[in-house]
């Protein structure tokens, strides 16, 4: 038997206790242990971000991390996003603005967006292609991925 | 109709509660995996799955000989077995299976099999190939006798193997049923036609085989051949248990099959002022270990192989080769892809020898309605390229090169400071077909009922047509909303309970099953329009339903020696301009800008139709500059995203559109399918801009940095 570990992970705001054993990726605990599949694998390498999850807030790569390190830490993944009262500005964004097409990457970007955007709340277009330079999509060419982002960052503005 | 209706699905999928074939679970359920031939070309001289069934956890190991019903499968010739007898004859091809409690030792338990393979030759070069007829077709177009004009240009051009590379690799659930049967929940473009494939192998009839559409992560054309369908019902009905299969990305690149790469050879003739008078191509297209969807392939390259041009002589040969190379078949825009990078770039090889620009030679010899295509058939709807290139002429082009560091190719890492950088413009036009060709019997079925929900009138809509992520749900919510003027309409999951809607492929789904799902509608309304009670009134004696099926107009298959034949039901146009920034010394290259004009008949939903142009483009953008599977001696040498580069939003510059509504008559709303054709003009487009900028021929695509730094 590998060596196991009982961790626990405040995951979008809640205390999970899972027992895992050293190398069990975060992804992986994520989706099989805690049942939580809207966090998406698309390559496992660390490359196209369908995995990005918020670790204390910063995006980070579920695929690339051990879950034993993320023990403590806060973590949101894409279900964690929205709020009481509905979806946050940013996922309603990337539906208004068509910035999906089969989804696979939306909750790699969605997490990688709301991150950018409480750094930066009024992002240029420049800024935001850099920003979601990690994260690959096959299906909208973007286009109406940078739309979103705006129109997120609009939506957040109406808001605050 | 024609409004920008918000995607049905679009909720579930950013709240990530939209399941994804990877993300099925059951209770109990084991999990399958696969082993793959390391060899391209191979005996198998002996497996021994022993050590693998004694490992704790594993339920079953399975080969050749455990399938239970016809051991060979394939979509138009069935010639791929289930898993390998006696031999291999591509590297990754499927050798054994595995069932057990834990992914990881399902794994390992597929690694503990052993098999002695008995190495051979493999034949790898389509060119010998073609030399020992090992062919899947040979299509020729023979039309006119003068093949000698004043102005004579030649060339040679290569298409790399492409990938699609959907973002949400292959997985499936198979559940075993009471009734001996299989119930399977699989991500796939075409449920019926895997059913017809699955069941067979399964030994049963297709009823007790019954499919449900999964979330789909991406198709692009990658989930029309089966992948694990045959393999994970195998594993479930020996164990009595539900079993899940997920490839993971290297895994992906050896599941399914690639687009076709090509070897082209072109001679166009004109006169002085660049009218044509001949073209002569050999498009050679390797369809790698199996036939998939190779014929097909073959026969949109032979039939559309000049482009949307006129010339009265034409004599063309395309083949399909049989090779040791990881099989190919559909890959969005096939076969059509590979012809239009190659007579593009012909087009503006004669505009050089005739002192024309881009836009004056294809206008020049552009097709309108009337035109005869170089099969013979009359294009009989609108085809107004001259005007679309006119159009594309005519929109503003971005400002000149930028000194500021982070706009120049290589971004801040950019070493030459921009001394070495040039612009570069060029223009691409491609034509494709939409539907299936060829005299396929190509329809879809539409189940739509009406009911009383909560007193009010509601619309469920039953198909088994794929939503892949196109876009296809909303149109079929929006069809049913404008015939029967009912707001509420549900979309039911796709599944085999339903007749056959044809694969979500060659660009159709709103043809041909958005015209079912009107159809079907036509008939409910008929039925109230006769009964003449108010509907709430109808409804409270009990649903209306009715099902029909819907048909594109016929085809024909091409003569197999003059290529002639009206085989195409419909044809498209998108025309792009692409506008570049070339570093020539260290050969990198920034596409600055990206217009396309295409014309879609009748626009149904904006928002999902400019998505489709964008996401085409970007395909077409990935096959110019990065996208290529790596394959040596049979050997793939660039299995991950690592290493197989797909264009990231650095790389995918701004778009500028414009799209026309010159109606077809013949299909539901005048529309034309648009998912294709922004996929073949984009990167002929990007490759004359490199030319270009660099001023070199530039013969094959990917273009690579070494191919322009080292010239
Ligand atoms: S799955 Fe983690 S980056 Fe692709
Ligand atoms: S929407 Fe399909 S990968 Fe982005």
């Amino acid at each position: 038997m590998p060596d196991l570990h009982e961790i626990s992970l405040i995951v979008n705001g809640v205390v999970r206790e899972v027992t895992v054993p050293a190398r069990r990726l975060l992804s992986d605990c994520l989706r099989h242990d805690l049942g939580l599949t809207g966090t998406h694998v698309g390559c496992e390498h660390g490359v196209c971000g369908a995995c990005t999850i918020l670790l204390d807030g910063e995006p980070a790569r579920s695929c690339l991390t051990l879950a034993v390190t993320a023990a403590g830490h806060e973590i949101t993944t894409v279900e964690g996003l929205a709020g009481d009262d509905g979806p946050s500005a940013v996922q309603r964004a990337f539906r208004e603005c068509h910035g999906l097409q089969c989804g696979f990457c939306t909750p790699g970007f969605l997490c990688t967006a709301t991150a950018l955007l409480r750094e930066n709340p009024a992002p240029t277009d420049e800024e935001v292609v850099e920003g979601l330079s990690g994260n690959l999509c096959r299906c909208t060419g973007y286009q109406n991925i940078v739309k979103s982002v705006h129109r997120a960052a609009e939506l957040l503005a109406e808001e605050s | 109709m024609g409004a920008s209706v918000l995607r049905p699905d679009g909720a579930l999928k950013v709240s990530g509660e939209f399941a994804y074939s990877s993300d099925l679970w059951l209770d109990g359920m084991l999990w399958g995996a696969t082993l793959r031939s390391p060899h391209p070309s191979a005996w198998i001289r002996s497996i021994d799955i022993g050590p693998a069934l004694a490992m704790p956890g594993v339920y079953a190991v399975l080969t050749h000989e455990d399938v239970p019903g016809e051991k060979f499968y394939g979509l138009e010739n069935k010639d791929q077995p289930v898993l390998a007898i006696d031999q291999v004859r591509y590297q990754g091809e499927p050798v054994a299976l595995v069932a057990a409690d834990h992914p990881e030792t399902a794994r390992r338990a597929a690694d503990a099999i052993v098999v002695t393979y008995g190495e051979r030759e493999a034949v790898t070069d389509p060119r010998v190939a073609l030399e020992r007829r090992m062919l899947v077709r040979h299509q020729p177009v023979r039309v006119g006798s003068t093949f000698s004009a004043d102005v004579v240009v030649t060339g040679e051009y290569e298409v790399g193997m492409q990938d699609q590379a959907f973002l949400g690799p292959e997985s499936g659930l198979a559940v075993p049923a009471e009734d001996g049967g299989v119930d399977l929940y699989i991500a796939t473009q075409w449920l019926h036609v895997d059913q017809g494939q699955v069941a067979p192998c399964l030994g049963l009839p297709p009823e007790k085989v019954r499919l449900t559409l999964a979330g789909v992560g991406g198709a692009f054309g990658a989930r029309e051949d089966l992948s694990m369908q045959i393999h994970a019902s195998m594993l479930a009905l020996r164990t009595g248990k539900p079993v899940k299969m997920v490839y993971g990305r290297e895994e992906s690149f050896f599941g399914h099959v690639h687009r076709h790469p090509a070897w082209m050879r072109y001679e166009h003739g004109a006169t002085l002022d660049g009218r044509l008078v001949y073209v002569k191509a050999e498009i050679l297209l390797d369809g790698g270990a199996y036939t998939s969807s190779s014929p097909a392939v073959v026969g949109n390259a032979a039939s559309l192989g000049v482009g949307p041009y006129e010339v009265d002589n034409v004599h063309i040969d395309a083949y399909g080769t049989f090779t040791n190379n990881p099989p190919c078949g559909a890959m969005r825009g096939f076969g059509a892809v590979q012809a239009c990078y190659a007579y593009e770039s012909q087009m503006d090889r004669l505009a050089a020898a005739c002192g024309l620009t881009p836009v004056e030679i294809r206008i020049r010899n552009a097709v309108s309605q009337g035109s005869r295509l170089a099969t013979g058939q009359v294009v009989d709807t609108p085809a107004p390229l001259a005007e679309m290139l006119r159009d594309l002429d005519a929109m503003p082009l971005p400002e000149s090169v930028s000194r500021d560091l982070r706009d120049l190719p290589g971004g801040v890492g950019q070493t030459t400071h921009g001394d070495g950088v040039r612009r570069g413009v060029g223009y691409g036009v491609g034509i494709k077909n939409i539907c299936f060709s060829e005299g396929f019997d190509d329809y879809s079925t539409a189940r739509v009922r009406v009911e009383l929900l909560g007193g009010e009138p509601h619309v469920l809509v039953h198909t088994a047509a794929a939503e892949v992520g196109q876009g296809l749900v909303i149109i079929q919510a929006q069809i049913a909303r404008t015939e029967l003027g009912i707001d509420h309409v549900t979309v039911a999951p796709a599944d085999t309970q339903v007749g056959s809607s044809g694969s979500s492929s060659a660009s159709r789904q709103s043809y041909v099953t958005g015209g079912a799902v009107k159809t079907a509608c036509e008939a409910v309304r008929e039925r109230i329009e006769k009964d003449g009670r108010p509907l709430e009134v109808i409804l409270q004696d009990g649903p209306i339903e009715e099902t029909r099926e819907y048909r594109h107009r016929r085809t024909f298959p091409m003569d197999p020696v003059t290529g002639q034949g009206d085989s195409h039901t419909q044809l498209a146009l998108c025309v792009h301009r692409a506008v570049v920034d070339v570093d020539v010394e260290l050969g990198l290259v920034k596409v600055v800008e990206l217009a396309a004009v295409q014309d879609v008949g009748k626009i149904l939903n904006p928002l999902a139709l400019e998505g489709q142009i964008h996401g085409g483009t970007a395909q077409g953008l990935g096959l110019a500059l990065m996208e290529e599977i790596q394959v040596r001696d049979g050997k793939v040498l660039n299995p991950s995203f690592t290493d197989y580069l797909i264009p990231t939003i650095l790389d995918m510059p701004p778009m500028q559109l414009k799209i026309l509504e010159n109606p077809d008559p013949n299909a539901p709303y005048g529309l034309r399918g648009a998912g294709e054709p922004p996929t073949l003009s984009s990167t002929p487009a990007i490759a004359a801009a490199v030319r270009n900028a660099t001023g070199l021929p530039l013969s094959r695509v990917p273009i690579r940095p070494q191919d322009i730094a080292l010239a």
